[in-house]
């Protein structure tokens, strides 16, 4: 599925400081029943963020009405456990269309990369300063800047930059997805699966 | 030649290669399933296009599936109309469905090697992340996201740069009462979550070669638990009998040519690894877990570890303990529990039934605890039947339950409460896995039987 390009995004975010956050948390497993790609947003985070009886926990960041903005900032191992690309979805549904951390599990980046949230690794002392600078004033903003690979906190100035394929930052650019460039490979692959073993 | 195991088979399966890009790895076998398969249908009927390869896809239903009274329709009405797609979709497409009923379904990662679908030297993907499960065959395995199960559909290929490669050996002999569970919880516990982190791992050491084609299964199956892409183990003599003669597996003249070709499938000497790390099999202890992620594992007899020897931040650790209402310090033996998890494709093969039932036999399942068996697939259930396991199950007080993948996720009805306390043989205990506020203890068959008999957590080895 084609999806909405990324080139640079200028935002407030939203600090999650917790570290090792699964896939289990971002979207429990009783919601990936649907047959469609729709509403997850709704449950982003939902252990987290609601009581048992549907009332929000107070205290949840996404439930702070301080904190908003497009970019979640989470922290150490992020996206780790199970390989359920809804919780990627979950988190671009509800909005946010650029993660960062000071590191990604595997599976989790590469869905994000798919769907078009860029996750964006920086180094452990950049991101106590995100945190530190939007704990003092959540209206502080984020420029991510995909064309030159480069975070930058607006409030302070500093920059740091950032790694990224240059095949999927093309992708992200445009809005491309993978299967559009295997569709044009199709002979190549069917030619290869003659010879395969198995 | 200096090529590892990994290198071999990565290599063979590259059709292409993207400059400063990813690899186009070409797949042999997919395997698909009903929660993460419906979306990727879905886009494959929006670009208006059909499975490339159905005769190297397989689909089988178990991630949502009741696990009693399977004959009769599923309740839930989600659960239901994702098994349903699965069998439009399946039928639509021209892919073998084991669907509920079926006699070859089961977990996913059961019913592959299973039927010989698994085999060396083969790349498996499949939209779940215990696909690394497939490597204790020689063969790359992985798990993927939806946008990619529909990548894999469409054109039998995935994109993918190739990981770094790291080796972890284990030598020694491994002590009684100490299962493949515990040796990958104590290699997850000395690398954490993320140690293996964009690394495909190969076990290789004495442990590992004396170890049956069960154990070996479930060591690569939680490789992703401590961030992994896979990990694998050089196919040998005891892969080759596992394999010989199951249904997808190839015949006479074809399986004389395919031997020649996997007996080459292993590290050459030279070979040079990213990353090698060593452990000492006589070292490992049965394991328990204490926290919400699989890394936070301790030898069973062992007291939970202070915040301040910890490698992670203080507050995500103390959050942890909080979540389970435990204190740093505490011993681990005694501790009261609830339920009883024996299933999951970590450990819900025949071997795991004949391991818990070791401890079960003669006594009786505490009345306090809660026991879920589950086996695997239909044909774990019937070698429980007529290896007589299920006779002595029953005798001590416990039931068996039908094929799937149950309270692993507990996306059916077979969740734990919160607040309560399981021993579980699965491989995540992360916040709310087993269900909404539920406190889970990842362990070993062995383990988890000791705890159903006696109601709390119980060193295994005062009753072997
Ligand atoms: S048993 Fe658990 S880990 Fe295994 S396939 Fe099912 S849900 Fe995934």
């Amino acid at each position: 599925m084609a999806y909405e390009n990324f080139k640079v995004l200028k935002s407030k975010c939203v600090p999650l400081p917790i570290e090792n956050v699964d896939t289990d948390q971002i979207i429990p497993a009783r919601f990936l029943k649907a047959t469609e790609r729709v509403g997850f947003g709704d449950n982003l985070f939902r252990d987290w963020r609601y009581n048992s009886d549907d009332s929000p926990k107070k205290d949840f960041i996404l439930n702070n009405t301080q904190f908003e903005g497009k970019i979640l900032v989470g922290g150490k191992n992020f996206g780790s456990g199970s390989s359920r690309e809804h919780a990627a979805w979950a988190i671009y549904d509800y909005g946010f269309r650029c993660v960062i951390s000071s590191f990604f599990a595997d599976i989790f980046r590469a869905n994000c990369l798919n769907i078009g949230v860029l996750p964006v690794q920086v180094s452990p002392e950049f991101l106590d300063k995100i945190f530190d600078t939007v704990y003092k004033d959540p209206n502080s903003e984020i420029i991510v800047d995909l064309i030159n690979q480069k975070v930058t906190i607006l409030k302070s100035n500093i920059s740091e930059s950032f790694i990224i394929n240059s095949y999927k930052k093309e992708n992200m650019l445009n809005g491309y997805d993978d299967i559009d460039y295997l569709m044009n490979l199709k002979n190549t692959i069917k030619k290869f699966s003659e010879k395969t073993p198995l | 030649m200096n090529n590892t195991l990994f290198d071999k088979v990565w290599d063979s399966h590259v059709v292409h290669k993207i400059k400063d890009g990813p690899d186009v790895l070409f797949i042999d076998r997919h395997m698909v399933h009903e929660v993460t398969s419906p979306v990727a249908f879905l886009g494959l009927k929006n670009r208006g296009i059909k499975v490339l390869f159905p005769e190297k896809t397989f689909a089988t239903a178990d991630h949502n599936t009741p696990t009693i009274n399977q004959h009769l329709p599923v309740k839930d009405p989600l659960s239901a109309n994702q098994l349903k797609a699965l069998e439009q979709n399946s039928k639509e497409h021209g892919i073998s469905y084991w669907g509920l009923g079926h006699e070859k379904n089961g977990i996913v990662h059961v019913v592959g090697p299973e039927y010989g679908i698994t085999q060396p030297g083969a790349t498996i993907v499949c939209g779940d992340s215990h696909t690394s499960t497939h490597g204790a065959f020689g063969a790359i395995a992985f798990g993927i996201g939806t946008s990619e199960v529909e990548m894999v559909l469409s054109t039998q290929c995935i994109m993918q740069p190739k990981p770094k490669k790291m080796r972890i050996t284990i030598n020694g002999d491994l002590n009684i009462g100490v299962t493949p569970k515990d040796v990958a919880l104590y290699i997850i516990s000395k690398l954490s979550t993320s140690g293996a982190t964009g690394y495909f791992v190969e076990y290789s050491g004495a442990v590992f070669s004396n170890m049956s084609m069960e154990g070996r299964m479930t060591v690569c199956n939680l490789s992703i638990e401590m961030g992994a892409r896979g990990g694998m183990i050089a196919p040998d003599e005891k892969t080759f009998e596992y394999i010989k003669d199951r249904e997808f597996t190839p015949k006479n003249e074809d399986w004389n040519k395919a031997m020649k070709y996997w007996s080459t499938l292993k590290t050459d000497k030279n070979a040079i690894f990213d990353k090698e790390i060593e452990f000492d099999g006589n070292k490992i202890n049965p394991m328990i877990t204490f926290g919400t992620n699989p890394g936070m594992g301790i030898g069973i007899s062992k007291e939970i570890p202070n915040a301040k020897n910890q490698e992670g931040g203080v507050n995500t650790y103390k959050k942890s303990l909080n979540y389970m209402d435990f204190e740093e310090g505490q011993s681990m033996i005694g501790k009261n529990i609830d339920f009883v998890f024996l299933g999951s494709c970590t450990n819900g093969r025949i071997e795991d039934f004949r391991e818990f039932t070791k401890i079960i036999k003669g006594k009786k399942k505490a009345s306090n605890v809660t026991a879920w068996l589950v086996p695997g697939s239909h044909k774990v259930e019937k070698a429980i039947k007529e290896e007589g396991l299920l006779k002595i199950l029953n005798e001590s007080g416990f039931e068996l339950r039908e094929p799937g993948c149950s309270a692993c996720l507990a996306m059916n009805d077979d969740k734990v409460p919160a607040g309560k306390y399981a021993v579980s043989t699965s491989n995540r205990n992360f916040e709310g896995r087993q269900g909404p506020g539920s406190r889970t203890l990842l362990a070993s068959p062995l383990v988890a039987a000791a705890a159903a008999i006696t109601g709390k957590i119980t060193d295994p080895r005062t009753l072997l």
